[in-house]
């Protein structure tokens, strides 16, 4: 029973992170209907920056974490701005190859600068663990900042949304470019933000998946991400409560899996859960039926 | 004085010639309406004027400013106001959100009184005001369209097709709101297939006829036109 609770705690923490990488692409999905498939590897340029400089710079972990979150934020927009702004107006296909594209120069880059050799990645978090039932069942820090990390953003994401100005018009413009546009909101800037605040939230998820599992190479962003990616899908591509349901389902089902079924089995079965949810419903779990206007 | 001054503007869609050298004007005050037949290029000229679509030659003056080649989202901050084609309300969002989404150019502490403003001439979106757009009636989504066009307080109201797809009833409801707003001051350019209802209510009218101004004149002088009655009118 402790242990199962121990791995339903892990599998939380694992979901946390994969709904924090979630958000970035179903935020991108909904406002720019495009599927980003670089932002994985921003996940792993996020934990490299926040690695650097710590171990170079002797930063303190969390100026890290600041740093990470503010070059994340400049490489979205650069990202965006060069690769994908160019083909607002053309196909969906030349899109979905050029961010293929760009999540392999981000790879190729990071290969370039850190190599190839795995980097131990030294655990931002580090305030030890707590330990419950008499030393039974241990909750690591790092679990614990995870799951509270992503509590407040979707929580400050979901105020952001519905309350704020910007926030509200990045809805218009998910709904209507042209009609957004007509409101005198400026579209593109309003597509530039959201790479801009996906691409932070990659960062943060970046040194959270980093300080639980430590080891960093230049294809430690593509896993998560497209772990993430499925997670968005299954819960709802474009909704923001889709990806945190999508996302802790995602974890729960891996950890889980990997415990009772069998350890190598865990992704396959992740896999299996998106193709089933998709045979079932299409959308997502909380996805919209999309009414194609006639 | 031309608040609005479109010059021998001619649009493209690709290689298809959809506007050929069109001009008119529209002056403070006025109703002026735009009617002609299905694919005639009447939304494409107001999409054209509205800054959604870039003229591949010729000027288009605003409160004598060249807007020609000025992004959408600038040209509305200037006064312009595009209630467009097929009302394109945002679905998923509150009626009172789409009308602050109409503010969107304007300061926060403007906000209030123009929402204020647009419950009093439209009290059925003041009694929807917290519903979601998308489960509001055709009739009911046209006003909102119009309010939130409303709400930037534009020196200039385009109007695209507001009876399409509208009952008669409803259609004079339409058409009795853009009378109150003539009489209040607004200048609006009209877009129509209901010519007929447009000519009734405009001061003047160009008729367009595959992507050219094929007549122009008073809204009366159009009326009486036997060409225009023919084509347009039903004999």
């Amino acid at each position: 029973m402790i242990q199962f609770l121990s791995h339903i705690i892990s599998g939380l923490s694992l979901g946390s992170i994969y709904a924090i990488i979630a958000l970035g692409y179903s935020m991108v999905y909904g406002i720019a209907k495009m599927l980003n498939f670089a932002h994985g590897d921003v996940i792993m340029i996020g934990a490299y920056v926040s690695f650097s400089a710590t171990q170079y710079f002797g930063m303190h972990p969390i100026a890290s974490v600041v740093i990470s979150v503010i070059m994340c934020t400049i490489l979205g927009i650069a990202i965006e701005g060069f690769a994908y702004k160019p083909l607002r107006k053309a196909t969906s296909l030349a899109v979905l190859i050029t961010a293929i594209g760009m999540s392999y120069l981000l790879q190729n880059l990071a290969l370039l600068i850190w190599g190839a050799n795995p980097k131990s990645f030294t655990s931002v978090v580090g305030l030890g663990t707590l330990s419950l039932f008499g030393g039974e069942m241990h909750i690591t820090s790092e679990t614990i900042v995870t799951v509270l990390a992503n509590i407040i953003i979707m929580i400050a994401l979901t105020t952001f949304i519905n309350k704020t100005k910007m926030g509200k018009a990045m809805r218009a413009v998910s709904e209507d470019k042209g009609a957004a546009e007509l409101m005198g909101i400026n579209v593109n800037l309003t597509i530039s933000m959201t790479f801009a605040i996906g691409s932070a939230l990659a960062a943060i998820a970046g040194v959270l998946l980093c300080s639980s599992y430590p080891s960093l190479m230049p294809t430690t962003g593509s896993m998560p991400g497209i772990k993430a990616f499925t997670a968005a899908v299954f819960g709802g591509i474009g909704s923001i409560p889709g990806a945190l349901i999508g996302g802790l389902l995602l974890g729960l089902i891996e950890i889980l899996g990997k415990a009772y079924v069998s350890d190598q089995l865990g992704d396959a079965l992740v896999f299996a859960v998106l193709i089933i949810v998709l045979l079932v419903r299409p959308a997502g779990l909380l996805g919209k039926k999309v009414h194609e206007k006639v | 004085m031309s608040l609005l001054r479109v010059e021998n503007i001619h649009v493209y869609y690709g290689n298809i010639h959809a506007i050929k050298d069109v001009s008119f004007e529209v002056n403070e005050g006025e109703i002026v309406t735009l009617i002609g037949a299905n694919g005639a290029g009447k939304s494409t000229t107001l999409n054209t004027v509205s800054g959604l679509l870039k003229p591949r030659s010729g000027r288009i003056l605003f409160r004598d400013r060249n807007i020609t080649q000025m992004q959408a989202s600038r040209v509305v901050s200037l006064g312009m106001a595009l209630c467009p084609e097929g009302r394109r309300v945002f679905q998923q969002m509150t009626v009172r959100e789409n009308l602050e989404m109409g503010a969107y150019t304007r300061p926060a502490g403007e906000v209030a009184s123009s929402l204020k403003n647009i419950f009093e001439r439209f009290p059925r979106l003041k009694e929807r005001e917290k519903q979601v757009a998308g489960t509001l009636s055709g009739g009911e989504q046209q006003m909102l369209a119009m309010g939130r066009a409303l709400m930037s307080k534009p020196k200039l109201l385009m109007l695209d097709e507001p009876s399409m797809g509208l009952a008669p009833i409803l259609v004079e409801q339409i058409f009795d709101i853009i009378r109150e707003l003539h009489a209040a001051g607004s200048t609006i350019l009209l877009v129509e297939q209901n010519a007929q209802m447009a000519l009734s209510i405009a001061d003047r009218a160009y008729v367009l006829g595959t992507g050219s101004i094929t007549m122009s004149g008073s809204a009366k002088q159009v009326l009486e036109d036997d060409r225009v009655r023919a084509a347009y009118l039903g004999g």
